[in-house]
């Protein structure tokens, strides 16, 4: 926006309700909005309803967290060590499917391949992680079937694990397409999705290490 | 009908959830940002991790010293590597999240405070939480 444009409406900066005069976005004066941000504000909408299917599977976890039955509990059964190495994992991939979508903006095939691979091996790193955590829980007898607070973490946490594992094959799939097609729109658009998708599971997981994890073991 | 990415980038135009707008150096600026985000969530997430088993903090203080971290750190993720901004080309999609909080907000604040009165309503059932229960 100029300097002139912003001057002409000085009570609205924005134009929010000029819409007609200065194509403001949101009201979609400029015309129908492109491909790239019907489908981005899609998948947006679709991560948001992914949340509120998290919020309830949080919202039992809070509600059974000390329904151990007589079972293992939070503090007997947690190792901050695991949950730090599966959060560095999982950071340490966002960050760099972000670089990839750089990459990928910037039209760099050896660059995108390279980011996405890093990506793959800290989110493999991740569930490899999860899954020997779980199996150690199971062999201490702490399986689901033990309590309502085991169902409930396992549910919780497994819902994250398999997301993630979805993910990675999502991930994969990208890294083909993108060898076999090119960074064609519909494969860019295909590529925004998913870093959407995987920094959103970062997100959850930020909710899943302070709620279960950290306040678990809090004294 | 011919569509490029960067037709999408063009000024007074929405941008897409996880789009940043980046104007001058490309792409140095945008690993930049994500430099940034990196750094600012591994601070967080060390700085919980050290609260959690701090003997500096009163007992009590530590849920919420936890909640206002976690908080912060979402809102880094959505900053630096979501790309939410709070300029006019993002309205929809903050719009959005604003939504899916308060859904969210609903779901685990109205459970917890129903079930929390309904816990304190209950007849004691100590003799039913044992494990031949």
């Amino acid at each position: 926006m100029t300097v002139a444009e912003r001057a002409a409406f000085p009570d609205d900066p924005h134009h929010v309700g000029h819409g007609a005069q200065a194509e403001a976005p949101g009201h979609g004066a400029g015309g129908p909005a492109g491909k790239r941000i019907v489908v981005g504000y899609g998948f947006w909408i679709f991560l948001l309803s992914d949340f509120v299917l998290f919020s309830c599977f949080f919202a039992a976890y809070a509600v059974l967290r000390n329904a151990s039955a007589g079972g293992p509990t939070e503090s007997r059964l947690f190792d901050l060590t695991t949950v730090a190495a599966e959060t560095a994992c999982l950071l340490i991939s966002s960050f760099f499917g972000g670089l990839a979508s750089l990459a990928a903006g910037a039209r760099q095939m050896l660059w995108f391949q390279a980011m996405m691979g890093v990506t793959f091996l800290f989110g493999a790193g991740f569930v490899a992680l999860e899954a020997s955590e779980f199996a150690r829980f199971i062999g201490l007898g702490a399986a689901p079937q033990r309590s309502a607070f085991l169902s409930a973490f396992f549910s919780l946490v497994g819902c994250h694990g398999i997301h993630v594992s979805c993910g990675l094959l999502w991930l994969l799939t990208m890294m083909a397409q993108v060898l076999a097609k090119g960074f064609r729109p519909d494969i860019l658009r295909r590529i925004l999705c998913f870093t959407l998708f995987w920094h959103a599971l970062d997100i959850v997981w930020v909710g899943i290490f302070t709620v279960v994890y950290l306040t678990g073991v809090a004294p | 009908m011919t569509e490029t990415f960067d037709h999408e980038h063009g000024s007074g135009e929405d941008t897409a959830p996880g789009d940043e707008r980046l104007d001058g150096s490309g792409v140095a600026q945008g690993i930049r940002g994500y430099l940034m985000g990196l750094l600012l969530a591994a601070g967080l997430t060390a700085a919980s991790f050290y609260l959690a088993q701090s003997p500096w903090i009163w007992p009590h203080g530590v849920p919420a010293a936890l909640t206002a971290l976690a908080i912060g750190q979402m809102g880094v993720h959505l900053v630096f590597f979501l790309h939410l901004t709070t300029g006019p080309d993002n309205t929809n999609n903050v719009l959005a999240l604003a939504f899916g909080v308060l859904i969210v907000g609903l779901i685990i604040g109205g459970t917890v405070w129903i079930m929390y009165n309904m816990n304190h309503n209950m007849a004691p059932m100590a003799h039913m939480t044992g494990p031949s229960g």
